[in-house]
């Protein structure tokens, strides 16, 4: 990636956001040197000895020697100035995909910011639930909404910052959920993917389908902004919002 | 019922056979046989009702209940008309609604989960179908009335845990539950919806594969051959299953519930979480 891209977040000139992992994202959101991770030795592994087309085992390992940690990390961190706890995910750990640890991650974190009474903010980007974990993925949908609510009646802010692509499981259950739904210009949002769509109802779909300016026609997303503003966005409604705390 | 023999000879494909079988009982069939005198409530009071999922209250065991039930049709007409059990999001408003009024009244709710997926099409992206799951998945989390929740049939992604957010989660024995339907892991997995008998075994879907990982509390026999030979056996067997797990929920306080709740789905993967290569323990509570 070139240096003049990293230094404008990855945003083209044009105005195409390309895709930015979980250290660029805490870097952007977060006040230099507050970034402070947990449980990052909570660890996947093969409960189902996943075989083919390719062992999992193999899969989580080749991740981890990419130097990546799972699909969601979890930590504290203060934007200008303001403590909150921020959960990113990271696209290269198994296309994002919603596992046992990334649920667990989320979850503790949903957990200590209700008990601390701090604000939440998560930055998705996911293909769904992980296949190679089985419904005890798909349990995760509840496990984190299930402490979503309690920081929902907590009273606490939670601010969602949907990516491309963020799909299947994680927006069908938390990551919609957002006091405020914050879409990147361009990225593709929704349950089931176009792929999967044309294969089971052989529709031709038109063309923006999905894409964050859809969601935003269907009411789905609060706002798009573009990554140049976001920090900026994201310390307003904090402060907006942290008037409540 | 079933015997052990006759039940560790079929293949995994076997039972995605049998919990898709056009003759398997359906929703109706249960709730019409628990509950005689049900009367279905229709619509989410926004826009649409959605036909793929049935709603309303009866009475059961000398009580009122609110009853869910997604529903499949057993000709094309009517599988075309309930939409193959695939729902809408206004189908998951349907049973919000009837959840917030069970939670009004008091009333214990009992929810049948027979769904290859939420609808996988444009029409329910367009209304917004993964925040309606997402918020009804929440939303249990805060309906202080017992709920017992029963796969009969296909139990496949968001589309069944939308109204399968449960105190108690049950099996008939020859349905699944899955993460994704076979067909939809194999085209994510594969990109090959072909590969969906090798999906379904590796994805562990059926009934005592999840009583082993501790998703489900119990699984309810079917009569030899499976639920289809005899839809009144079947549903005695239910009825049984279903009082066996309501009946101790009953007298419990409402904040205890949802304490129970809670607990049953943040501590769902246990037996994962006690591996030691999973990592430390979760952090004692604050």
């Amino acid at each position: 990636m070139p240096e003049e891209l990293r230094e404008q977040v990855y945003v083209c000139d044009c105005g195409h956001h390309f895709r930015m992992h979980a250290d660029a994202w805490i870097a952007l959101l977060a006040d230099a040197g507050t970034w402070q991770e947990r449980w990052a030795d909570v660890r996947p592994h093969d409960l189902l000895e996943w075989k083919v087309p390719k062992p999992y085992q193999e899969t989580i390992e080749q991740a981890r020697e990419e130097g990546l940690n799972e699909a969601v990390r979890v930590g504290m961190a203060e934007v200008d100035g303001r403590p909150l706890w921020l959960a990113v995910f990271d696209f290269r750990f198994v296309g994002g995909t919603l596992s046992i640890v990334a649920g667990e991650r989320l979850a503790r974190g949903l957990e200590q910011a209700t008990a601390s009474r701090t604000p939440y903010v998560l930055v998705a980007a996911t293909g769904g639930a992980r296949m190679q974990e089985g419904v005890l993925a798909l349990m995760q949908m509840a496990k984190v909404n299930g402490a979503l609510s309690r920081l929902h009646r907590a009273g606490l802010p939670y601010i969602s910052i949907l990516t491309d692509p963020t799909y299947g499981g994680t927006p069908a259950s938390f990551a919609l959920l957002g006091d405020v739904n914050i879409a990147e210009p361009g990225a593709s949002i929704g349950f089931t993917g176009p792929r999967i769509i044309k294969q089971a109802t052989y529709a031709v779909l038109p063309p923006g389908f999905q894409s964050a300016e859809y969601q935003l026609r269907c009411g789905q997303v609060d706002m798009v902004v573009p990554r140049t503003e976001l920090r900026e966005r994201l310390a307003h409604l904090l402060t907006l919002y942290g008037r409540s705390l | 019922m079933t015997t052990h023999a006759q039940r560790d000879t079929l293949s995994i494909w076997q039972v995605v056979e049998l919990a898709r079988h056009q003759d398997r009982p359906y929703s109706l069939d249960y709730i019409q046989r628990l509950a005689p005198d049900f009367v279905e409530m229709h619509g989410d009071r926004v826009s649409h009702d959605d036909p793929a999922v049935v709603a309303g209250l009866g009475t059961w065991r000398g009580r009122t209940v609110v009853f869910l039930g997604q529903q499949k049709g057993r000709n094309l007409a009517a599988r075309v008309a309930r939409n193959w059990g695939m729902m809408h999001p206004e189908g998951f408003r349907k049973a919000m609604r009837l959840g917030r009024q069970a939670a009004k009244f008091g009333f214990p709710i009992i929810s049948l989960v027979d769904t290859p997926g939420a609808y996988p099409g444009e029409s329910a992206e367009e209304r917004g179908v993964a925040s309606a799951i997402g918020a009804a998945i929440l939303e249990w989390f805060e309906i202080p009335v017992p709920v017992v929740a029963v796969v009969i049939g296909e139990g496949s992604s968001g589309g069944a845990l939308g109204i399968a957010v449960a105190d108690r989660v049950l099996m008939l024995e020859n349905s699944l539950y899955t993460v994704a339907s076979p067909e939809a892991a194999a085209s994510i997995v594969w990109r090959d919806n072909a590969r969906k008998v090798e999906a379904a075994e590796q994805l562990q879907i059926t009934s005592r594969d999840l009583l082993a990982m501790g998703v489900v509390e119990e699984v309810v026999h079917e009569p030899e051959g499976g639920a289809h030979m005899d839809y009144d056996a079947t549903a005695r067997a239910l009825d049984a299953a279903l009082w066996r797990n309501m009946e101790p929920l009953l007298t419990m306080p409402s904040d205890e519930l949802l304490q129970h709740r809670y607990e049953r789905f943040r501590y769902i993967d246990s037996l994962v979480a006690a591996d030691p290569r999973f990592g430390p323990k979760v952090e004692p509570k604050l």
